[in-house]
């Protein structure tokens, strides 16, 4: 009895990221189908298509290792490809540190497996307490869709209408807009940290790869705009520290 | 499975979930410096606007493609409307725009 209330709540924690996370989970299955697809063509067999996308759970990275095995690049030049392309969930996860909830380390190792980009966007845009357990709901629908929509892909080709499966592709972008403009409404700042990094990302993937122009201009944006905004505050609070002496 | 894609395949689940991991459990409840906390804060909005643009724009070879199913999702979310209502009005909007053009 004691301990039900907390079981209750992490229930309703865990559907709750469910439930948030049922637009990821539409917005990973024409990416999950074509990577099947590709896969198929590609010569991977049905094992290591599932198990690849069950193992490493990162689209941009799969995608890129098909096209590589494709041209016959050796497996040290493609893990290393890997590497720099999710380079950036380090910035990610270290953001959702500072946001979640303290939990056992092993709970955190399991969500972090999870830690894709939209997981990391849905998680982190959340109001209020962020636990685990909402975490874990939210990378356990994405995850599931990722995994089964690679083997159905593999399986049946791409299987959606061709209108559908390119208007889909528009999915994921417009998750990242619904997940950004709520917070725009409240807050300015948050404006020019968005329009910021997004400026700054189009001119370093002219340059860079993009895992390294996500990550620069994310963490640029973060800090100049804080740097920007802190002095604001402080000229904010010496007018207001002067007008109070006057 | 071949040898060589079992060494692709782990060595990608390996390097993919090192820096996924590595901050969450080395900084577990560790109070940071409040600079470093506010910088953090600021992360998942500017991430936010890195991961849509410029990479929205080419999603198909056609780049109004991006901008009419940005555009919709924008007003969409504007007015108030939760996540999924906002991905499947983009992807309807699109859907008629590839029918009739």
């Amino acid at each position: 009895m004691f301990f039900s209330g907390s079981v209750q709540e992490k229930k309703s924690d865990y559907l709750k990221g469910l439930l948030a996370g049922v637009s990821i989970a539409i917005g990973y299955l024409p990416v999950a189908l074509t990577y099947g697809f590709i896969a198929e063509t590609t010569g991977l067999t049905l094992l290591e298509t599932i198990a690849m996308s069950a193992f490493v759970f990162a689209g941009a990275a799969q995608y890129m290792s098909l096209s590589l095995i494709a041209v016959g690049t050796g497996a040290f030049e493609i893990i290393f490809t890997t590497f720099i392309i999710n380079i950036r969930h380090l910035l990610m996860s270290t953001a959702i540190s500072e946001k979640a909830v303290k939990d056992h380390p092993i709970i955190k190792g399991l969500y972090a497996f999870g830690m894709t980009d939209e997981v990391f966007a849905v998680s982190s845009t959340k109001e209020g307490k962020l636990t685990s357990s909402y975490i874990l709901g939210v990378a356990s629908i994405a995850y599931s869709s990722w995994v089964i929509n690679s083997g159905i892909g593999y399986a049946i080709g791409t299987s959606l209408p061709a209108t559908l499966q390119q208007s889909m592709s528009i999915a994921l972008y417009a998750l990242f807009i619904a997940l950004l403009i709520p917070s725009l409404k409240k807050h300015r700042k948050i404006v020019w940290l968005a329009v910021f990094a997004a400026m700054l990302n189009s001119v370093l993937t002219l340059f860079i790869a993009t895992g390294w122009a996500i990550i620069i201009a994310t963490l640029v944006s973060a800090i100049v705009i804080e740097i920007i905004y802190s002095k604001k505050q402080n000229f904010y609070e010496q007018s207001d520290h002067k007008s109070k002496g006057a | 499975m071949s040898q060589t894609m079992l060494i692709i395949i782990l060595g990608m689940a390996i390097v993919t979930y090192i820096p996924r991991v590595l901050p969450l459990v080395a900084m577990n409840g560790k109070e940071l410096p409040p600079k470093v906390k506010a910088v953090l804060q600021n992360v998942p909005y500017a991430a936010l606007g890195a991961l849509i643009f410029p990479g929205i724009l080419f999603i198909q070879d056609d780049i109004w493609f991006g901008i009419i199913g940005g555009t919709t999702a924008i007003v969409i979310a504007l007015l108030g409307a939760n996540l999924i209502i906002v991905v499947i009005s983009a992807i309807t909007v699109l859907s008629l725009y590839s029918v009739f053009f």
